[in-house]
């Protein structure tokens, strides 16, 4: 009876909270959306002669959510390893956005070999799912390691421009490396993942809604499963086991952390590859997703990632995930509707994401979770 | 303690000797004549030209800094740089415009991390959308005279190519503009998010100067989108230049079959050259103001320097606001002297070259910042672009690395990384107590003694080298974000305050490191 209990409050507490917690996330991050974009459709109600607005997105409505939540869960996988890195160092991992990369590369090089040996065909398209996701998160949360100890662990204690300087070496080194890299093994940088060989991931789910059909695409749904399984385990990674006991008492205050016998440095390492096998998850997933990955990408997600766990609230696991899902949700609704406006189009979306990141932080710099930071004087 | 005597003899013996004036004259005078025969001593057809070009042409563009560094009388150094850059320099580039270009781009990039230097390195405000306000001050003018059809053009409002001097006014206003509506929203951030938020707006600039093209309806081209503004107007060249190149041909028997050419090339010098004398005085006079003094208080201790009285917002303003300014100015002069402007010469990678410059130098420092623009942009428009033109120089007359050079070269390197390993492994034994970095450090030194073995392995099986075998991706020209990337990291572990650095930072930078000697010892 009592093991029994125990088991349902450790399922309510690891299981049931986080899911529900992005349950109501999504639904929130859509419903907002939805009447923002129904305001749009208020206000101007023919942006265009011949397009009544309010008929194109009910038409599109279904669409823009979905892709919005397979792109909010590629920024908040990003946006948790800026958040971790922070939470514990207190300054931003500039060089994440290439830790993203680097999955999507490594992502890649998996699915190609196996492609060039000849399996894509016979092996299960789930087998091969994880066994990329895998790869990529093993691969970059090293790399993030190694990192960590290579460029920023010199620099500790620093003036905080210092390790931030670093970060951008670090970038620049690693982008031009992979593509470096990739030229001359593939003499070509632009990676496309052979994802249409595989019917079972490139054919869409089609389904009725009301009177409107709506193709889902299986990337997508991978993308989404994945995504809540690992964030699932994060969860319990940070508040159910001792390592994750460890980092947030890191995160609280490191002298005092390491009085109480944790390894500090151990404890940052761990961090760094927990921020960086999620950030490689993210780049295998969107590689999946997109189907073309270069050396290059990491920069525009990495940078609406940021926005994302400043918008959540930087520091805060959760603020990152509710920041990338409402992030993705508004990305996907403008690109949707910003057609329909002719002086604008749809090029413009990614100015509306730095400006969403402008005005969170002059109007509420600790982000719709975080905690007021003080400065100490 | 004997290792180090021993190394620094010869040096201390060197310093010695330069520490006399007159030795020193002696050896800035050798230096010169050596290198500037050097340079003229060229031969274009050589199939090493690259290679010997950039050792010939690095350490002149460096004289100035080499005199600077002599301890000779004042007037001497000024004599000696009026004479590199008004007579050395012009005669050179009339024999050969390669250089001279180059040396119109240092003091392009010098003038914008003078710039960017006001705002970093005075002010503490890390700036990573710099570029932003050079590309304001670059398509102002191309705008203004672009021949492309672009809304400015259709509306008749092309200006001529004398109102030049009066654009760079223009420019320097505009930009200043700029950068105090960039400022007034980050007001309130500091450090890492000011960074961000900056490199989001540069960006912006970028995409907005992107997308301003004939898509869309109606269209709203200003900017005439990716194919970017060509065929902008140059300014108009006064006629004591014109008479100049013939004489100084004759005079010295030089010969310049392109006239037009020199001619237009040296008065873009002599404008660069007047843009950044005054830009210098400008820094100068401002390091050294009471606006210079409340920029450093901001940067050591925001919440002092309120409480001290010191105006924070229109300080930070202002440092924007002049930062800004020095970019406006030089956009204007490089949209004419490339006369033609695209999005893709103000990205981010720019951006972070131009900071890059600032590092290198020595944030803070003005002379410090010369020497870093100078730095990078030799090492990225002369040396990765000869040592890209020599590789293909060497693969058309099938050069061959032979074996020997490959054994020896893999040895030391093998050698080098196997001590590096040698090393981690003796802090590992010495170490004290069980710590998980210890097996971190065998399994570093593990790879390392990997790396080494197998790279001389790899050399004694190998044969010769043929260059023509270099794979034609990597060229070194293409990965200049590497070299800056290594830079960057490299400078910032081993020397955060710069080559020449700022006295007041050097001293922080130092404290800084003493501090965490001690948090590292408990």
């Amino acid at each position: 009876m009592v093991s029994n209990q125990a088991t349902s409050s450790w399922l309510y507490r690891y299981v049931v909270l986080p899911l529900g917690q992005m349950l109501i996330f999504i639904v929130g991050a859509a419903l907002l959306m939805t009447l923002f974009a129904y305001a749009l459709a208020v206000l101007f109600p023919t942006p265009r002669p011949n397009i009544i607005l309010a008929d194109q997105i009910g038409r599109q409505l279904p669409g823009m959510i979905i892709s919005g939540v397979t792109i909010g869960f590629v920024y908040a996988m990003i946006a948790l390893g800026y958040t971790l890195v922070y939470g514990v160092l207190k300054f931003i991992n500039f060089a994440h956005s290439e830790i993203f990369m680097f999955g999507g590369v490594v992502g890649f090089e998996v699915i190609r070999r196996i492609a060039d040996a000849g399996f894509l065909e016979s092996w299960s398209p789930l087998l091969l799912v994880v066994l990329i996701v895998i790869t990529s998160m093993i691969c970059s949360g090293l790399l993030a390691v190694i990192i960590e100890r290579v460029a920023y662990r010199p620099l500790r204690g620093a003036p905080r421009l210092v390790p931030l300087i670093s970060a951008i070496g670090i970038s620049f080194f690693l982008a031009d490396a992979v593509r470096a890299f990739e030229a001359v093994t593939r003499n070509a940088f632009k990676l496309t993942y052979p994802v249409s060989n595989i019917p079972a991931l490139s054919t869409p789910i089609s389904i009725q809604i009301g009177t409107t059909p709506v193709n889902i695409r299986v990337t997508s749904i991978i993308v989404i499963v994945a995504a809540m399984l690992m964030l699932v385990a994060l969860n319990y990674f940070v508040n159910g086991t001792k390592l994750g006991r460890g980092i947030r008492a890191v995160s609280q205050d490191m002298s005092t952390a390491s009085l109480m016998g944790i390894n500090v440095n151990l404890m940052i390492s761990l961090t760094f590859f927990v921020g960086g096998a999620f950030g490689g998850a993210a780049g295998s997933l969107f590689g999946l997703n997109v189907g073309t990955i270069d050396p290059f990408v990491g920069f525009i997600p990495g940078l609406k990632a940021f926005t994302a766990a400043v918008l959540g609230g930087i520091g805060n696991v959760t603020g990152a995930l509710l920041g990338g899902l409402m992030l993705g949700m508004l990305e996907s609704f403008l690109s949707g509707i910003l057609v329909y406006f002719p002086a604008l189009g749809g090029r413009y979306t990614d100015i509306f994401t730095f400006l969403v990141l402008i005005l969170v932080l002059i109007f509420r710099p600790s982000g719709l979770l975080g905690e007021r930071v003080d400065e100490k004087v | 303690m004997m290792t180090t005597t021993t190394v620094e003899q010869p040096v201390g013996f060197i310093r010695r000797a330069l520490s006399n004036r007159w030795i020193a004259l002696a050896f800035l005078a050798l230096y010169i004549v050596i290198v500037y025969a050097a340079l003229f001593g060229l031969e274009r057809a050589s199939p090493i030209f690259p290679i010997l070009s950039t050792l010939a042409f690095a350490p002149f563009a460096l004289t100035p800094f080499v005199t600077m560094a002599l301890s000779i009388d004042w007037r001497f150094k000024g004599l000696a740089i009026l004479l590199l850059l008004f007579v050395l320099m012009p005669i050179l580039g009339m024999k050969d415009t390669s250089f001279l270009e180059l040396a119109i781009q240092i003091c392009i990039f010098a003038g914008l991390a003078l710039g960017l230097n006001i705002v970093v390195g005075f002010a503490g405000l890390l700036d990573l959308g710099y570029i932003a306000f050079f590309a304001v001050g670059a398509y102002l003018w191309a705008m203004f005279t672009s021949p492309v059809e672009t809304y400015i053009k259709v509306s008749n409002a092309l200006v001529p190519a004398s109102s030049f001097y009066l654009f760079m006014f223009i420019g320097v206003i505009i930009a200043a503009i700029g950068g105090i509506l960039l400022g007034l929203p980050v007001l309130r951030l500091r450090g890492d998010y000011l960074a961000i938020v900056t490199l989001g707006f540069g960006e912006m600039i970028r995409i907005l100067a992107q997308n301003s093209d004939t898509v869309g309806n109606p269209p709203i081209n200003f900017t005439n989108g990716s194919q970017g503004l060509d065929g902008v107007a140059r300014p108009p060249i006064p006629q004591f230049l014109r008479d100049l190149v013939p004489t100084v041909e004759n005079a010295l028997k030089l010969d310049i079959n392109n006239a037009q050419t020199v001619t237009q090339q040296l008065l873009f010098y002599f404008i660069a050259i007047l843009v950044i004398v005054i830009i210098i005085l400008v820094a100068r006079r401002l390091e050294n103001s009471p606006i210079g003094r409340a920029w450093t208080a901001i940067r050591e201790d925001e919440v002092a320097a309120i409480a001290m009285g010191v105006p924070l917002v229109r300080m930070k303003l202002l440092a924007f606001a002049m930062g800004a300014s020095f970019a406006g100015a030089i956009g204007v002069l490089y949209a004419s002297k490339q006369t033609f402007v695209s999005p893709e010469s103000f990205s981010l990678s720019q951006s972070i070259s131009i900071l890059a410059m600032v590092i290198v130098g020595g944030i803070g420092s003005i002379q410090g910042v010369l020497l870093g623009a100078c730095v990078v942009t030799l090492l990225n428009l002369l040396v990765l672009k000869n040592l890209s033109t020599q590789i293909s120089n060497w693969r058309n007359i099938d050069a061959i690395v032979p074996h020997w050079l490959i054994i020896i070269v893999a040895v030391i390197i093998g050698l080098f990384l196997l001590w590096q390993a040698w090393k981690l492994v003796r802090s590992y034994v010495n170490s004290t107590r069980f710590q998980t970095s210890g097996i971190a450090n065998i399994i570093g030194a593990v790879v390392l003694a990997m790396i080494a073995i197998a790279a001389i392995v790899f050399a004694f099986t190998s044969g010769e080298f043929h260059i023509r075998d270099w794979p034609t991706q990597l060229e070194p020209a293409r990965y200049e974000r590497l070299v800056f990337g290594i830079l960057l990291i490299i400078m910032m572990i081993f020397r955060p305050a710069g080559l020449l650095p700022e006295g007041r930072r050097r001293l922080e930078l130092q404290a800084a490191k003493t501090e965490q000697k001690i948090e590292g010892e408990v």
